[in-house]
């Protein structure tokens, strides 16, 4: 047996005038995981994608196991025992676990057999692995996590002995990611070789035995994992020095302007998700929720910003009563001077169809600024535009160009951008650098900053328990749909962990 | 009893108009549940009662008829499958297209080889799906009520009947006990889970569509040949539409859609009954009434009373390879 599990030679790809993939080598010794990282765009997907066989190089050659593989189809590469686990999930949602493992693998052309033989595969593989997920469950109402083991499950079930994981931990809470990482040790500790997708450096430095650095199509550095740092992969992802930690000095907290007392609000299917939740921002401080996604964050925000109705509760903005229960305006809210930056930028921040100068006005289109007479001014908006992009650097600089054609840093900083411009007093930030690479995340940061020093009251959620603890300078932590803890911005991973999954509350019940 | 007479005919016909309703119910089933929506079930059925009615006007065989029917409607539903799969075109609008041409060439065919203003020669009954009488029908009639609806209810319908009852079933079989019906209901929900478990989803969703094909050619060889006697300009009447209306109703299940089906039918049989019959403390009720109660019935249920039918995922959806 060859010494290598896989081998790429020279492999080349474009998408029209997008070269994807150019001139890649890269060796991958058996048993062991493999990170290849880069920012969003450097082309570590399109790269495993073709390993996969979903889609082909324009030119050279992959080696499996040490010899020349011709994998064409998704077929070729699970018959050379090669699995990957999507970045987003290949699953049928309305099916049960065992019917997803199956299908493709189903071997018969009826089904009472391969099930059965199936469900006995899966109680091998749960012992082996520590992969426990009930056969029977249906797949949309499990959790991510649990989503993401019937991935690997579906892998292994084809007998894959090189798994492909495309940003496995994207949708993970901190446990599951643990949890995973776990399972991938034990995965190679059989002797299966992985291969981490990620541009998450930490994961890296945790779990993986070599690292491959992508960069605009082109892989510009291989490492043994214990041979380099956080920094130097950080430099060599980006092409330039950055600062992984935002500097920031004391916070001179002022007047209360964001007041929210005994808030309760419901989702849409009637189940209580925000709890008697009551907090303060002041100017010149960021507040940061923290919290494992799913435990009212999202609706609270919404409520703040005028999209949700609450069930109770009241919030106060610079000391003016708002009736939360009944429709507040998101416009008049933005008049009043707050502003919001959603989580979710592709449904609810932007419309990606529309050109760029048409999205950084997105929401503010009746300010007198933007109009003529009874008709938009489109000079005007193209030409401010213009100017925001050259503040944000926001590439590319061009604002004619379709929002989705954009990468998800750029996209972020356009709604960023839009909101900040208005110089709201007070600004709520959803998930502020999700989906968004390296550099754009330092960028970020430090408009967050600024705006807490220019004594703007900041709020900001997020699941990433490292943005939220080098941003905030006050933490409230979320479970459950109430606010379990309150700490100072210098609070411990593990102190908020314990808090995140609830420990605290338990024991306070007890 | 004579209310329950009146009721075994009145079921007697329900079973006779629901069985178009039936297979085009059910060929829209393995069309949608691999994500190809298809309304142009009502074309397919169309072409097929022509195709059965010219083949048998012409040969005398039911059977050769039905091969006709079914590899013309097959034909239409490739058409379906190459604008919608191979081109991922729009599915309403190829589906809207064969109708109207199906509703024309029918009509200018008909009349080029027949000469009868669209319509087809009335065919003898060696020429069509003919009642067939189950065993001991005859002997049992005269037992009380057992005996009656074996005999009324049961018995003396054409074999293409108890085929759409039997296919009810098959469906339901393949579906959910087969691999073949498993990969094609994953395709309705997810085509990407499917590709890269390394299935075609072109192929699959083409075998689904020639399902369809087969279904619709059994729908219009028995509306030509069983409930009537050749073929008349427009025959279907937007029984297609009910169909595809039926097939939301049951959710996209196949035992549902029997029932569904069903109820239309039933609605139908007592439109027909009811006609010009005066109704206690309402009176007389234009015939019309009963004839748009069906489409009422549609509207009404489809508003919310079916609770929330929530079609397969990828419905309508042409499948791309994500970039």
């Amino acid at each position: 047996m060859a010494e290598n599990a896989i081998e790429l030679v020279g492999i080349n790809k474009s998408f029209g005038a997008v070269h994807a993939n150019r001139d890649i080598n890269l060796a991958i010794p058996r048993g062991t995981i493999q990170g290849i990282i880069g920012e969003n765009g450097a082309g570590k997907s399109t790269l495993m994608s073709i390993l996969y066989g979903f889609y082909q190089a324009d030119s050279g050659e992959i080696r499996v196991n040490g010899k020349p593989a011709t994998i064409a189809t998704p077929n070729d590469a699970i018959a050379a025992g090669i699995g990957m686990v999507h970045q987003h999930f290949m699953l049928v949602q309305n099916f049960t676990v065992l019917e997803n493992v199956i299908l493709g693998a189903e071997g018969e052309a009826l089904l009472n057999r391969s099930i059965s033989r199936a469900r006995s595969e899966l109680r091998r593989l749960e012992k082996e692995y520590g992969l426990e997920v009930d056969p029977d469950a249906i797949v949309e109402d499990l959790p991510v996590g649990l989503q993401q083991r019937v991935e690997i499950l579906k892998a292994l079930y084809r007998g894959a002995d090189i798994l492909i994981l495309d940003e496995p931990t994207g949708v993970l809470t901190p446990a599951e990611a643990d949890h995973l990482f776990r399972i991938l040790a034990q995965l190679k500790a059989e002797g299966k070789t992985v291969v981490l997708i990620t541009h998450k450096l930490r994961e890296i430095m945790a779990i993986t035995d070599n690292v491959a650095v992508m960069r605009q199509g082109q892989l510009v550095a291989s490492r043994a994992t214990k041979d380099t740092t956080v920094e130097e992969l950080a430099e060599l992802m980006v092409g330039r020095r950055v600062l992984l930690r935002v500097e920031k000095g004391e916070a001179a907290p002022g007047d209360v302007m964001l007041s929210v007392r005994n808030l309760t609000v419901k989702d849409g299917r009637g189940c209580t998700v925000v709890k008697d939740v009551s907090f303060d921002v002041k100017a010149g401080e960021i507040v940061g929720i923290a919290g494992v996604a799913g435990n009212g964050q999202s609706e609270l925000i919404e409520t703040i910003s005028g999209i949700r109705r609450a069930e109770s509760g009241t919030v106060s903005l610079k000391g003016t009563l708002l009736d939360v229960t009944r429709h507040v305006d998101p416009g008049d809210l933005r008049d009043w001077g707050l502003a919001h930056v959603p989580e979710d930028r592709h449904h609810v921040g932007l419309v990606l169809p529309f050109e760029e100068s048409e999205n950084a006005i997105l929401g503010y289109h009746d300010h007198p600024r933007y109009r003529k007479g009874p008709f938009l001014d489109i000079e005007r908006i193209r030409q401010s535009a213009r100017e925001q992009m050259t503040r944000y650097d926001i590439r590319p600089a061009n604002e004619r160009l379709k929002t989705a054609n954009f990468s998800g840093g750029n996209q972020q900083k356009i709604v960023l951008a839009r909101e900040i411009e208005k110089d709201p007093d007070v600004l709520i930030v959803g998930q502020p650098t999700r989906g968004v690479d390296v550099g754009a995340i330092e960028f970020i940061h430090k408009r967050l900053i600024e705006m807490r020093d220019a004594g703007k009251a900041v709020l900001i959620v997020s699941v990433e328990l490292d943005e939220i603890r080098s941003l905030s300078d006050r933490i409230l932590v979320m479970f459950d749909g109430r606010i379990v803890g309150e700490r100072k911005g210098d609070a411990s991973e593990g102190d908020l962990g314990l808090l995140m999954a609830g420990v605290e509350q338990r024991e306070a019940a007890e | 009893m004579d209310f329950f007479n009146t009721l075994i005919v009145v079921l007697d016909s329900t079973v006779r108009l629901s069985i178009p309703l039936l297979f085009a119910c059910l060929a829209g089933l393995y069309s949608e549940r691999a994500g190809v929506f298809d309304i142009g079930l009502e074309g397919k059925m169309l072409a097929a009662a022509f195709a059965s009615a010219s083949v048998a006007a012409v040969t005398g065989s039911a059977w050769l008829a039905l091969g006709a029917a079914v590899l013309i409607s097959v034909f239409f539903a490739l058409v379906h499958g190459f604008a919608s799969i191979t081109h991922r075109g729009n599915q309403i609008v190829s589906g809207v297209a064969l109708n109207f041409i199906a509703a024309g060439t029918t009509v200018i065919l008909g009349q080029a080889w027949f000469q009868q203003g669209g319509r087809t020669p009335s065919l003898g009954a060696e020429a069509r799906f003919n009642a067939i009488t189950l065993p001991f029908a005859e002997a049992a009639r005269d037992i009380p009520v057992i005996g009656f609806v074996y005999y009324e209810l049961l018995s003396g319908h054409s074999i293409l009947v108890y085929v759409a009852f039997f296919m009810v079933f098959a469906t339901w079989w393949i579906l959910f006990r087969t691999r073949f019906g498993l990969r094609l209901r994953a395709v309705g929900e997810n085509p990407a889970a499917v590709d890269t478990a390394g299935i075609s989803v072109a192929w699959l969703r083409y075998r689904a569509v020639i399902c369809t094909g087969i279904l619709c050619g059994f729908a219009g060889t028995y509306l030509a040949l069983a409930q009537n006697a050749g073929f008349v300009k427009d025959m279907t009447a937007g029984k297609g539409y009910i169909a595809l209306a039926a097939l939301i109703f049951a959710k996209w299940r196949p035992v549902p859609a029997m029932f569904a089906c069903l109820l239309f039918g039933f609605l139908d049989a007592l439109a027909i009954r009811l006609q010009g019959t005066p109704l206690p403390m309402v009176g007389r009720v234009p015939a019309q009434f009963f004839q748009a109660l069906p489409y009422i019935l549609t509207v009404i249920l489809l508003a919310g009373f079916i609770g929330k039918a929530i079609p397969p995922r990828a419905g309508g959806v042409p499948y791309v390879k994500e970039r």
